[in-house]
């Protein structure tokens, strides 16, 4: 009965899940609060207020897990997390068929500690300053994978009929780790959630204090080991169960033939055990690597205060170093941007910034009218913007810039080539645009004289949208091309006088 | 099997593997059925390769292109004596479009009961109608509502917008006012488009949407916009939606790549939307302050005619315009609007 009763929730979450994640498109996305699952994430709550020293207000949700959790223990793992459910059910891939050989697949091992250093290396750099929460955090992962992969390709399949033909800057590394970490059940059933999977460390932590416990009556008990087959954790119920591994999937109970298995309130405290087996040196010096890896990563070049020129960021971005507190990279703001412009990074972040988003306006533009980059953000990494906010009103309001547009005079056509062309003006959406030409007469190769409009750009209006460098008619590199300088985030990207800061 | 010599080994390890009970078939000359079989499978392998190596083989040289098909001429029989510009001024914008297609003759003039239609405004921003980049959506609804009146059999909807489709359909209020009034509005997705001849001066095959393609009378209803390279987006300029692909090339000789578009889509009737137009920052607009009410409604079948009519409007001297001279040297019409049988309606 339990079995089925968490089969359900299991279904009902999972589907939940990807209905949020496909509808976060411009066609379908309406108000739906798209983050609702990443917004429980207690490690998104943790380490994003460990490292901006704030609580994003939508983050609150948060709650709706821990304090659950420690009362119930671990559930999280076997009745709502979508990553969970996946491994849950691809763990039939290296099952053993005989009882006593999957006690032993579910054996607890000293490699089942892992996840608790990987959890302690990940709050250490989150003291830091560095969230990188989002490469391993199975609902951030999840998301990734799905928005940035598995979507997208089975989109392309239908010719484009869901979101348009979409690609993802080296998307394939993405589909590599995100079936990789499923993957890993041919070696032993939920080999992620139980070696790698820092919320599941980060639960198990809360679920020592849990009032709710897997229970054996040793007098019953005849040591078949039917418990041990069947648990999701390693909890070892055959023996003393662990509360920290505990997913709380409740097989144990339903495959004890005696019925010597309980999940109740307060159990006889012997019952059960809650050691990690973690000396503190071990956590501590996790904790202390992940630390000192922070100043480490930002010694290196190509990022602040001389950052790499195509660091775009989405409009409604945080300066810098607030916005790498935050962002999850999750991919949410890819998934719904209306261009497919935004991309994952690979080098132009730094090593900090990797997989975060940053707009490539070759790929996809960034659209004047939308803020829904920021309406997805479930951290408040890139802010919620009004449309009023972000198309500003000059000269007493100036918009948001995300950099700016510099010609290739080589590349442009009627610089390079002494070819009509100004498509550049044409597209660009601000008013007055920030693309203007004025009509000169040149004399061509042949001696004529051809009068030509010639394109520039006036950085008081240009936002660094980038449609110009989308639609420019130069085949591979455009023409003209966006970089971040100027972007409004931070003064230090001002090219101007009049953009105030020296 | 031979029966002299040494045994052959394979022979026993096959025999040994028999099941007991059964009983291992006799050696014979004759072919059995498994033989059979064997030469069947075996005749039919090798045909196969024969006939697969064929089909699949290189005849070598350039492959042969399918014929492309060619754009129907859309255009409508003019009766004697017909009006063939008309010009409304007046508060509703609807209104205007009926008493304007009333002058000319009416929409039966130009569609037949059961004819497939398609109609064309502009949708290539995302932007709002009062920042007047695309056609106003109540002069869309009023045409489609006309359209369907007249007993059409289909009535397709659609643009290539310039930015995203989605926003563009939306945020310019057409596709919800379209599709009230009865029309099939269609997104230009990529397999929304047909690869035509254009035969062309500049053009000689396109990517066109598929409604251009397949439909018996075509639609026309362009806003009045000034326009950065060509001076002014209008009737004739707003052709270069029917495109997909690389339509930015087409800038590089903006005034004959517009021609060569016109000359390929002879539309049936077309209805100019001046309700309100765009002065500046044109054709994409944004701001307010670029943007003038006009209250006007221009209809005909003569392209040239009403854009240099359209001209007027945004200031300009119709001569001054590339396109309008091309387009009377290609025989699309002429820009001498006055001289044709115009009516003027309207305050």
């Amino acid at each position: 009965m339990f079995r089925w009763l968490r089969r359900a929730y299991q279904v009902v979450f999972l589907g939940f899940f990807l209905f949020l994640v496909v509808v976060t498109t411009a066609g379908f996305i309406r108000s739906y609060n798209v983050q609702w699952l990443l917004e429980f994430d207690p490690l998104v709550a943790v380490t994003t207020a460990l490292a901006s020293h704030s609580l994003h207000h939508t983050l609150l949700w948060s709650l709706v897990i821990i304090v659950p959790t420690l009362i119930l223990g671990r559930f999280f793992c076997s009745w709502i997390c979508p990553m969970g459910v996946l491994h849950h059910a691809l763990g039939f891939l290296a099952r053993k068929r005989r009882p006593p050989d999957r006690v032993k697949q579910n054996a607890p091992r000293a490699s089942h500690k892992i996840k608790y250093l990987v959890l302690a290396v990940m709050l250490g750099l989150a003291a830091a300053g560095s969230v990188q929460i989002g490469l391993l955090d199975p609902i951030a992962s999840t998301w990734r994978g799905l928005a940035t992969s598995v979507l997208p390709t089975l989109g392309n399949l239908a010719f484009g009929m869901y979101q348009g033909e979409r690609h993802f800057q080296w998307g394939t590394l993405i589909t590599l780790v995100f079936f990789g970490a499923l993957a890993l059940n041919f070696v032993y059933p939920r080999f992620y959630c139980r070696v790698l999977c820092p919320l599941g460390a980060l639960l198990g932590l809360l679920s020592k204090f849990s009032l709710f416990r897997i229970s054996k009556n040793q007098e019953i008990c005849k040591s078949c080991k039917f418990c041990g087959s069947e648990c999701q954790g390693a909890a070892d119920p055959q023996g003393t169960v662990r509360a920290t591994e505990c997913m709380v999937c409740l097989n144990c109970i339903e495959s004890c033939p005696r019925g010597g298995l309980s999940y109740r309130f307060l159990p006889p405290v012997r019952s059960s055990t809650t050691k990690i087996d973690l000396v503190r040196r071990k956590w501590l010096g996790a904790g202390v690597a992940g630390a000192v890896a922070v100043p480490f990563m930002r010694a290196s070049d190509g990022v602040e205060p001389r950052p790499n020129p195509a660091r775009i960021r989405p409009p409604g971005s945080l300066e810098e170093d607030a916005f790498l507190e935050k962002c999850l990279k999750c991919g949410a703001c890819m998934k719904v941007c209306p261009t497919g412009g935004l991309q994952p990074a690979l080098h132009e972040a730094g090593v900090e910034g990797f997989w975060s988003p940053i707009l490539i306006p070759r790929i996809g533009y960034c659209e004047s009218s939308c803020t829904l980059c920021g309406q997805v953000c479930p951290t408040g990494a890139i802010e919620k913007l009004t449309l009023a906010q972000k198309v500003g009103e000059m000269p007493a309001r100036p918009p948001v810039r995300i950099g700016s547009a510099f010609f290739d005079k080589g590349r442009c056509l009627p610089w390079g080539y002494q070819t009509q062309c100004i498509v550049c003006e044409e597209v660009c959406p601000t008013s007055p645009k920030a693309i203007y030409f004025k009509t000169e007469t040149i004399t061509a190769r042949d001696g004529t004289q051809k009068t030509l409009k010639m394109p520039f750009v006036d950085l008081d209006y240009c936002t660094g949208c980038g449609t110009c460098e989308t639609r420019c008619p130069v085949v591979d590199r455009a023409g003209i091309r966006v970089s971040a300088a100027n972007e409004s985030r931070t003064p230090r990207s001002s090219i101007s006088l009049t953009g105030g800061k020296i | 099997m031979s029966s002299n010599g040494p045994p052959d080994p394979c022979v026993q390890a096959a025999s040994a593997r028999v099941p007991k009970g059964s009983q291992p078939a006799a050696p014979t000359d004759s072919m059995d059925r498994r033989g059979a079989l064997r030469v069947g499978v075996t005749t039919a392998m090798a045909l196969g390769s024969v006939a697969l190596a064929f089909g699949l083989r290189d005849r070598g040289g350039h492959k042969k292109t399918s014929a492309l098909p060619t754009l129907k001429d859309h255009r409508a029989d003019k009766p004697a004596g017909a009006t063939d510009m008309a010009i409304v001024r007046g508060p509703d914008p609807a209104a205007n479009v009926r008493r304007a297609v009333e002058a000319l003759g009416g929409m039966g003039r130009f569609v037949r009961r059961g004819e497939r239609v398609v109609i064309k405004p502009n949708i290539g921003w995302n932007r709002t109608p009062e920042q007047a980049a695309n056609t106003n959506p109540d002069v869309v609804a009023e045409v489609v509502r006309l359209v369907v009146a007249a007993g059409a059999g289909k009535v397709w909807l659609t643009d290539a917008s310039v930015n995203t489709a989605e926003q563009c359909f939306a945020r310019s209020g057409i596709e919800q006012a379209a599709k009230a009034a009865g029309a099939t509005v269609i997104r230009p997705d990529a397999s929304a488009f047909r690869e035509v001849n254009v035969s062309g001066k500049l053009l000689r095959t396109g990517d066109v949407l598929f409604p251009f393609v397949e439909a018996d009378r075509v639609i026309n209803i362009p806003i009045v916009k000034q326009h950065g390279l060509s001076g002014a987006s209008m009737a004739l300029k707003n052709w270069y939606g029917v495109l997909g692909g690389q339509r930015v090339k087409l800038h590089q000789n903006i005034h004959l790549s517009i021609i060569d578009l016109a000359a390929m889509v002879k539309p049936t009737l077309t209805i100019m939307d001046a309700t309100r137009i765009l002065l500046a920052n044109g054709p994409t607009g944004g701001s307010l302050a670029d943007v003038k009410q006009m209250d006007t409604i221009a209809a005909g079948s003569d392209e040239v005619a009403l854009d240099a009519f359209g001209a007027t409007l945004l200031g300009l001297n119709p001569n001054d315009v590339g396109f309008i001279i091309e387009g009377m040297k290609a025989g699309l019409g002429t820009p001498q609007w006055q001289s044709l049988k115009t009516v003027e309606l309207g305050s």
